[in-house]
């Protein structure tokens, strides 16, 4: 039997046990904990054993409800009428089957419901590849939904725990999404602390919602039928364009509960460096290291984790390169999204260097962010 | 140890490079050591290569991924060398000065020139050990080779881990029923249960396993070599 506990308990004040175990075992101990009603499963490499160890726990009573899905588009549409129902709802997927799913995505935050879901990244076709890459984020940026990036397994387990409290308050109730890269995470053994196995979340509360619970006289689950959204007149156009800033205006009122769980939007080390490395994900762990090889050099480096991509740390990153000369920012894709994403929302871009890009499943070397260190220093 | 090691493990599918890594990862933080464990893989398949990847220091490791400046490679399989089963071209790409190479081969694999003086640039020192035929031997599995192998890397790096570590992870990884692998990897775990009567019989079995890797391992002097 599992007692109920706050969110913060389970959080910050409950001792925590330390675990060496792997980034998919991580997925499952956070959802262990999390009084999670249904979980709904599509295998995909690198995510199949992630929701395979969720069935092991269904089948260990931690879960209500739990089934296999016909492929992602499905999973994702049951995952919503899940949800849509009242209850707690958890999956996962990744790289192809992220893509395959695509549409749900954007619906489920316009239908303003909170589900959390895994992303263990990998590389989209064609060629086709299982390997690490985040190009899938570059294309789910603008869904509506938040977007946590975990930089090991220790922040899947944890970002996970608290995307469900994030997700489930009234003012948000948006899906949040927590993405991994795999294998550099999902297959990847490490020493994690979790929480004691007796405890769990509050169940969530279907009444926290802001729009009605699967009432079909009403948006949003009205388009479903006679759905006047789909008429051509004045009210239906300014229907569509207020709902939709609406649920732009519900990932804005999540700062605070990140920032208050994550410990910030982002994380920084040596804020005060001419140099500043900007990352996300397990580029942070290697950026670590060339930091820290820079410094035997006697390069001055600071370093910034980006934990949360929507809503974007955009002051705060303003705030932090207005006196660096140079940006640096390694990412783990061939597009760059994340210097883009950097380089437009500050006015001197030219110092943005979108550098070293690793893709196609190889480790970025630290030996290669060292290089821009360098060239940035002379 | 003050400092930080990085090992590469480069074999077939089926071999149990994964569960190595894992049984020597699990060792190293029973040791009171920090260590960062990954595999890479393509597709599941046996003998499709397969690599996995062990960092052990005792400060905060960071780095993850493929170790691509190994300090020791251990080769599980022939095919690895002759073949060009492996990530990385060629099989020692990386290897940092005075480091160890660990081939499994009953037999001296031939080396070109251009790679014996690299290596002997290098100051690398080769070992080989005959893994699969101490597991055939032993175990009557060659499914056991990555246990020999382990054996072979306490011979050629004492001060790794210790044995009590290396027996209470094999312990724990074949032991609890908690560690849940791919359909693959089960049905090489009940392959390799199957093998014995009990846990304390298959943990028994795997140390002599670990103890015949270990004391089956010769050096191949490359300076002798490239002379001769």
């Amino acid at each position: 039997m599992q007692k109920v506990v706050s969110p913060e308990h389970l959080f910050f004040e409950a001792p925590r046990e330390q675990v060496f175990i792997t980034g998919s075992e991580a997925v499952r101990e956070a959802v262990r904990r999390a009084n999670v009603d249904m979980a709904i499963s599509y295998p995909i490499t690198p995510q199949s054993e992630s929701m395979h160890l969720v069935g092991d726990i269904f089948k260990e009573g931690y879960i209500r409800e739990y089934f296999r899905g016909e492929n992602e588009f499905a999973v994702m549409s049951a995952v919503a009428g899940a949800s849509m129902g009242g209850v707690r709802v958890f999956t996962a997927t990744g790289g192809p089957g992220t893509l395959r799913a695509f549409e749900l995505f954007s619906t489920w935050s316009g239908a303003r419901l909170p589900i959390v879901c895994a992303f263990m990244t990998r590389g989209v076709n064609s060629p086709l590849t299982i390997q690490p890459d985040t190009i899938e984020m570059s294309y789910l940026l603008d869904t509506g939904m938040i977007m946590l990036h975990a930089e090991n397994a220790q922040d899947l387990y944890d970002y996970l725990l608290k995307a469900f409290p994030i997700a489930e308050q009234t003012e948000v109730h948006i899906p949040v999404g927590v993405f991994a890269d795999g294998f550099f995470v999902t297959h990847t053994r490490e020493n994690v602390k979790v929480a004691p196995v007796d405890i769990k979340l509050p169940p969530y509360n279907a009444y926290s919602a802001p729009v009605p619970v699967m009432d079909m006289e009403n948006v949003p689950f009205r388009q479903m039928r006679d759905p006047f959204v789909m008429k051509s007149n004045y009210v239906s156009y300014a229907a569509h364009a207020s709902w939709q800033q609406e649920v732009m205006a519900a990932a804005e009122r999540a700062r605070p509960s990140i920032s208050s769980y994550l410990g910030g939007l982002l994380e920084v080390e040596n804020a005060d460096a001419d140099i500043l490395i900007i990352t996300s994900g397990t580029a942070v762990s290697i950026a670590r290291e060339a930091v820290a090889q820079a410094k035997q050099e006697g390069l001055n480096v600071g370093l910034v984790k980006i934990k949360c991509i929507r809503p974007f740390p955009t002051e705060e990153i303003r705030a932090l390169t207005k006196n660096a000369k140079a940006v640096i920012v390694p990412e783990f894709n061939r597009v760059g999204w994340l210097a883009k994403e950097i380089k437009s929302i500050i006015p001197d871009n030219d110092k943005v260097v979108g550098a070293p890009r690793v893709f196609g499943g190889m480790t970025m070397p630290t030996q290669s962010i060292l290089a821009e260190i360098r060239r940035c220093q002379a | 140890m003050t400092t930080k090691v990085n090992i590469r493990m480069s074999g077939l599918g089926g071999q149990g490079v994964v569960t190595a890594a894992h049984i020597l990862g699990a060792a190293a933080t029973r040791d009171g050591l920090i260590s960062i464990v990954n595999p890479f893989f393509g597709a599941e398949k046996r003998l499709a290569p397969a690599e996995s990847y062990v960092r052990i220091s005792d400060e905060p490791i960071y780095e993850r991924g493929e170790v691509l400046f190994p300090n020791i490679i251990m080769i599980f399989h022939p095919h690895v060398i002759t073949m060009g089963k492996c990530y990385t071209m060629p099989f020692f790409d990386g290897l940092q000065p005075g480091g160890i190479m660990l081939i499994n081969s009953d037999e001296i694999l031939p080396l070109s020139e251009e790679e014996k003086s690299k290596l002997a640039a290098l100051q690398a020192r080769i070992f080989y050990v005959p893994a699969t035929k101490v597991a055939l031997e032993v175990a009557g599995t060659e499914l056991s080779t990555n246990v020999a192998m382990l054996g072979g890397l306490m011979a050629v790096s004492p001060n790794l881990v210790t044995t009590s570590a290396i027996s209470d992870s094999i312990a724990e990884r074949f032991g609890g029923g908690k560690f849940v692998a791919s359909a693959t990897t089960a049905a090489l775990d009940d392959v390799v249960k199957s093998k014995f009567g009990k846990l304390e019989q298959l943990v028994e079995k795997n140390m002599e396993i670990v103890d015949r890797g270990r004391q089956a391992v010769h050096e191949f002097l490359i300076s002798r070599a490239a002379s001769a």
